[in-house]
């Protein structure tokens, strides 16, 4: 019974508190953010009222796809947060994830609003930059462990952590793109509101806000595999990573799509290749 | 108090628009938002998108060229929505009174909800103003029957 429980009961649970947790750590940004910066900082559930505002304001909607895109935005996220705990294919799990981004994508284009379509060109231009990463790192992943199956992870003797230490690293670039953070913030700046319009409101709004909450939360997820031995370890990591995004948010401007691009892909791709070749060399896998 | 009703006051997002004011009562604004004043600890955040906006802070006096923007902006936020003109110029036209360029006040060209006098307004008054903003949300005050 307790076996059960924890095996599919617990990760059928999980995705759906997965946007509180996240609405959390956004409040728990918001105020470390306002503490760097001297100032008091809103209460940490400062997010929770915003979408919930969000969700009675009247809404433009100039293409009814677009709600429905947003809501698979959403749901795929969740999904891919779902199969993430109950120790699915990493294959599958990246196509569910892009299946979410597509959504969101297409959602932005559904409009024809200016500012949608800008925001839509910039969604490419982080997902090009940190999909590959991704990839890359469940790519080594599976040299190390043999399969793209997530329980090979878990019979491993040593925790990824110490055979894949620089494709941890390059998991931080893609917290930073995905929490949209300084210096990779083209998409919008979480914390500056007026920088890039997004062109959406209402309850679509929302849906997006609770998506892009889970993403974060999933992208965490999938750090704490780094550290699957001991789950405490591997949860401190990824809120470590967090914390460090948080910093880092703080200290840097930001920088402009071209220089995202070269940095994830030169830094990303240099880490994790050497990473491999490293292994490689020394005759681990 | 409903949930909604809480979130609304504890959660206000501010749109300001500059009619052609002298930048004095936009710096006041501005001041608003820094660690002194930080209106972010109510959760007031300054945003650029009309259509998440609740509060419109209209500064300097309507004419024949900004109406059009105006009226546009006011139309593209979503109720329930807000104006507060910020400083003279917005709530009477101030120096610009009966120039033949302007139209006066903004209350020429959309309904204004509060406004603030003052050349220029004190941080302190359009942290009040939009606290009045939240009491009108919360229906504490009646609505002006106009539109």
């Amino acid at each position: 019974m307790m076996n059960n429980l924890t095996r599919y009961v617990l990760p059928i649970i999980y995705p759906f508190l997965t946007p509180i947790i996240g609405g959390f750590l956004i409040g728990f940004d918001r105020k470390v953010t306002a503490r760097i910066q001297n100032r008091t900082g809103p209460p940490i559930l400062q997010p929770f009222y915003d979408v919930i505002k969000l969700w009675g304001k009247e809404s433009f909607i100039d293409n009814s796809f677009q709600p429905i895109l947003s809501l698979g935005y959403l749901l795929f996220i969740l999904m891919s947060v779902g199969f993430l705990a109950l120790k699915k294919d990493l294959l599958l799990i990246l196509a569910t994830l892009t299946l979410a981004d597509i959504c969101i994508i297409l959602a932005a284009y559904s409009s024809e609003s200016h500012y949608n379509n800008l925001g839509g060109r910039r969604e490419l231009l982080s997902m090009i930059s940190y999909e590959s990463l991704i990839v890359l790192t469940v790519i080594s992943i599976k040299i190390t462990t043999g399969s793209f199956l997530l329980d090979n992870i878990f019979k491993l003797d040593m925790p990824l952590l110490i055979l894949l230490p620089a494709a941890f690293i390059a998991m931080q670039l893609v917290l930073i793109v995905n929490m949209k953070k300084s210096p990779f913030d083209v998409l919008d700046a979480s914390h500056v509101h007026q920088d890039l319009v997004k062109g959406i409101s209402g309850y679509t709004m929302t849906l997006i806000e609770l998506g892009h909450w889970s993403k974060i939360v999933f992208i965490l997820n999938l750090i704490s595999l780094f550290w699957t031995k001991n789950l405490l370890i591997g949860t401190s990591l990824a809120l470590t990573f967090a914390l460090i995004t948080t910093l880092v948010d703080n200290i840097y401007p930001r920088l402009n799509w071209k220089t995202m691009i070269k940095t994830t892909w030169l830094a990303g791709v240099i880490l994790v290749v050497a990473n491999l070749a490293i292994l490689i060399a020394m005759g681990v896998i | 108090m409903t949930l909604m009703t809480k979130a609304r006051l504890k959660s206000l997002w501010v749109l300001h628009f500059d009619c052609g004011s002298c930048n004095g009562c936009d710096i006041e604004i501005l001041a608003a938002l820094t660690p002194k004043f930080d209106v972010e600890r109510f959760g007031i955040v300054k945003i650029g998108d009309p259509k998440q906006a609740d509060v419109l802070l209209v500064t300097g006096p309507a004419n024949n060229r900004n109406q059009k923007v105006l009226r546009d902006l006011y139309d593209q936020m979503p109720h329930p929505k807000m104006v507060i003109a910020v400083g003279t110029c917005a709530c009477t036209g101030g120096i610009f009174h009966n120039c033949p360029n302007t139209l006066g006040g903004i209350d020429k060209v959309i309904p204004v909800d509060i406004y603030i006098p003052g050349c220029a307004v004190r941080p302190e008054q359009i942290i009040d103003a939009v606290v009045l903003a939240l009491d009108k949300l919360s229906g504490n005050v009646p609505k002006k029957e106009d539109e």
